[in-house]
C-alpha cells in the first residue's frame, strides 16, 4: 500500500509551519504519522502537500510552570510514559499513554497529533476533557488559548482554524484531595478502545467538590458525561450513587456499531469503565 | 513529483538513495538497498514485521516515509550479527525455538535487541508488554518470551 503522490516539505519552526500551511493549498501537517499515513495508504486522504513538523524542537518536551504542566504537542506517547514530571504530577496521562497502541507506535505517535486528528477512537481528547486542559494554538494571527472542553465538535471536526497549529497542551498538576482514574477496554494490543473513561475527582473531605467523567469512542467525538457528573457533584459518593451515574453514562453514549460491538454493548462497557475509573479516582483522592 | 536525495547510516554504512516523497522506508530498505530481512506484513503498523531501529528507537518502517530517515542512523536485522557471530538475541531464538515459520522473526529480533537495552533485566510481564508491537501467528509467544529472557541473561553476563 503506497500513498498517492504528494510534495514533502520539512518545517523548521512553528512560524515556518504556519507559513507553509498558508503557502500550500490543502496541505496537511505530518506529526507522528501513525494515523495520517495509514489513511493515505488506503487513499482515504490524499493531501497534495505534507508539512513535516518532526524537526521542530520547540514543539517537544514537558515542563512544569507553577501549578501547570506544559506539554509540547510533538511529545511522543513514550516520552509521556517516561516523564518524571507526569509520573509525579499527572498520573492520568501516564496511564492513558501506556494503553495507546504498542511500543513502536508510541515512539512515533504524539499527544498533539492524537488530540487534533479527530478519530473518535483517539485516546487523548477524552483525557484532555477530564483534566480540563487548555490548548495553545498558533496561527497567522498569533497565539490563542482555548479550553479542551468545547474544542471537539465531531468526527474529524474540531475548533482548529485554517492554518493553525496546536503548539502546547496545558494541564493542572494533581493536588491533595484530587484523584485520577483511567480504564480502557480494548480487544487486543493496538486496537482502538471499545470504550474508555478518564475521570478526575476533587474531594472536599468526603464530599465531591467536582468531577469530570470523559468517554472515548462511544460518540462521534470525545465527550463528557455531564448528567452523570451532576449526580455525583456535591455528594459523598457511594456505590449506589455510582450506579445511578453509570446509568447516565449509558444514556450519554451514541456509539457507532462495528466489529467491536453493538451500541448497547459499547454503552454498557463505557459505563463499566467509568464506574471503575470513578472508584480508582476516589481511592487516589482519599490518599 | 520530484525525487529527493536521502542519506543515512544503515547498519554502520553510509548510504544515499533517491526516493519519491511517498516512498515508505520499508520499501527503500528492501527494494533500493536490497536488504530483505525487514519484512512487510500487515502494512498498517499493527504486526511489527517491518520493525527497524531508527536513531535508537524501534519503529515500524511501513509507517515512516523514507525522506523522514534523512540524516538518521538505521539498524535492521542484518546489522545484528558481527564478525564474532550471531547476536545474543539471535542465538537465544535458535536455542529456545522462538520461531516456527520465521516470518515475524526479523521484527522480533530487532525489537528484542532494542527492548533489552531499554530494560536489561525484564520480568516476563515486562517482556510481553515490551514486545507487544510484534505479532506472531505460530508460536503462541511462549518460546519468544523464553528467548528474550535467555538473551537478557546472556547479555547481563557479557
Amino acid at each position: 500500500m503506497i500513498p498517492a503522490q504528494f510534495e514533502y516539505h520539512k518545517a523548521t519552526s512553528i512560524q515556518d509551519a504556519i507559513a507553509q500551511l498558508g503557502a500550500h493549498e490543502e496541505s496537511k501537517l505530518l506529526a507522528g504519522g501513525h494515523s495520517l499515513l495509514p489513511m493515505m495508504k488506503l487513499r482515504f486522504a490524499e493531501p497534495p502537500h505534507l508539512i513535516d513538523i518532526n524537526g521542530i524542537e520547540e514543539l517537544r518536551g514537558i515542563r512544569l510552570d507553577g501549578d501547570t504542566i506544559c506539554i509540547g504537542a510533538m511529545t511522543t506517547e513514550n516520552e509521556l510514559i517516561q516523564s518524571e514530571i507526569l509520573q509525579q504530577h499527572c498520573p492520568l496521562l501516564v496511564e492513558a499513554a501506556r494503553l495507546v497502541a504498542d511500543p513502536q507506535v508510541r515512539n512515533r505517535g504524539t499527544i498533539g497529533g492524537d488530540v487534533v486528528h479527530g478519530d473518535p477512537g483517539n485516546d487523548h481528547p477524552a483525557v484532555m476533557l477530564a483534566l480540563d486542559a487548555t490548548l495553545v494554538l498558533h496561527g497567522p494571527d498569533g497565539e490563542r488559548q482555548t479550553p479542551a472542553n468545547g474544542f471537539f465538535l465531531g468526527t474529524y471536526w474540531n475548533d482548529l482554524q485554517e492554518h493553525e497549529i496546536l503548539v502546547e497542551l496545558r494541564v493542572p498538576v494533581i493536588k491533595k484531595g484530587v484523584g485520577h482514574g483511567y480504564h480502557k477496554l480494548k480487544r487486543k494490543t493496538g486496537d482502538y478502545a471499545v470504550a474508555a473513561s478518564p475521570v478526575v475527582v476533587e474531594l472536599d473531605g468526603d464530599v465531591c467538590r467536582d468531577i469530570r467523567i470523559a468517554l472515548t469512542n462511544v460518540a462521534p467525538m470525545a465527550i463528557r458525561a455531564e448528567a452523570a457528573e451532576a449526580i455525583l457533584r456535591g455528594k459523598a459518593i457511594d456505590e449506589a450513587l455510582i450506579d445511578q451515574a453509570a446509568r447516565e453514562v449509558v444514556a450519554a453514549c451514541e456509539p457507532a456499531e462495528d466489529l467491536r460491538g453493538d451500541a448497547l454493548y459499547k454503552s454498557n462497557m463505557a459505563a463499566e469503565m467509568a464506574r471503575r475509573s470513578i472508584r480508582a479516582a476516589l481511592q487516589q483522592a482519599r490518599g | 513529483m520530484t525525487k529527493q536525495h536521502v542519506a543515512f547510516k544503515l547498519n554502520g554504512k553510509q548510504v544515499d538513495v533517491l526516493v519519491e516523497p511517498r516512498e515508505l522506508l520499508v520499501h527503500t530498505i528492501r527494494e533500493s538497498l536490497s536488504l530483505t530481512g525487514t519484512h512487510i506484513g500487515c502494512e498498517s503498523s499493527h504486526c511489527g514485521a517491518c520493525t527497524v531501529d531508527l536513531d535508537g528507537k524501534s519503529v515500524k518502517s511501513c509507517t515512516v516515509l523514507a525522506v523522514q530517515a534523512n540524516g538518521s542512523e538505521l539498524k535492521t536485522v542484518e546489522g545484528l550479527a558481527d564478525a564474532e557471530g550471531l547476536h545474543a538475541v539471535q542465538q537465544a531464538f535458535i536455542e529456545e525455538h522462538g520461531l516456527q515459520c520465521g516470518f515475524c522473526t526479523p521484527g522480533m529480533l530487532i525489537r528484542a535487541y532494542r527492548f533489552l537495552q531499554e530494560n536489561p533485566n525484564p520480568t516476563e510481564e515486562e517482556i510481553r508488554w515490551g514486545m507487544s508491537g510484534n505479532l506472531c501467528r505460530c508460536t503462541g509467544y511462549q518460546n519468544i518470551v523464553k528467548a528474550v529472557q535467555s538473551a537478557a541473561q546472556t547479555l547481563q553476563k557479557a
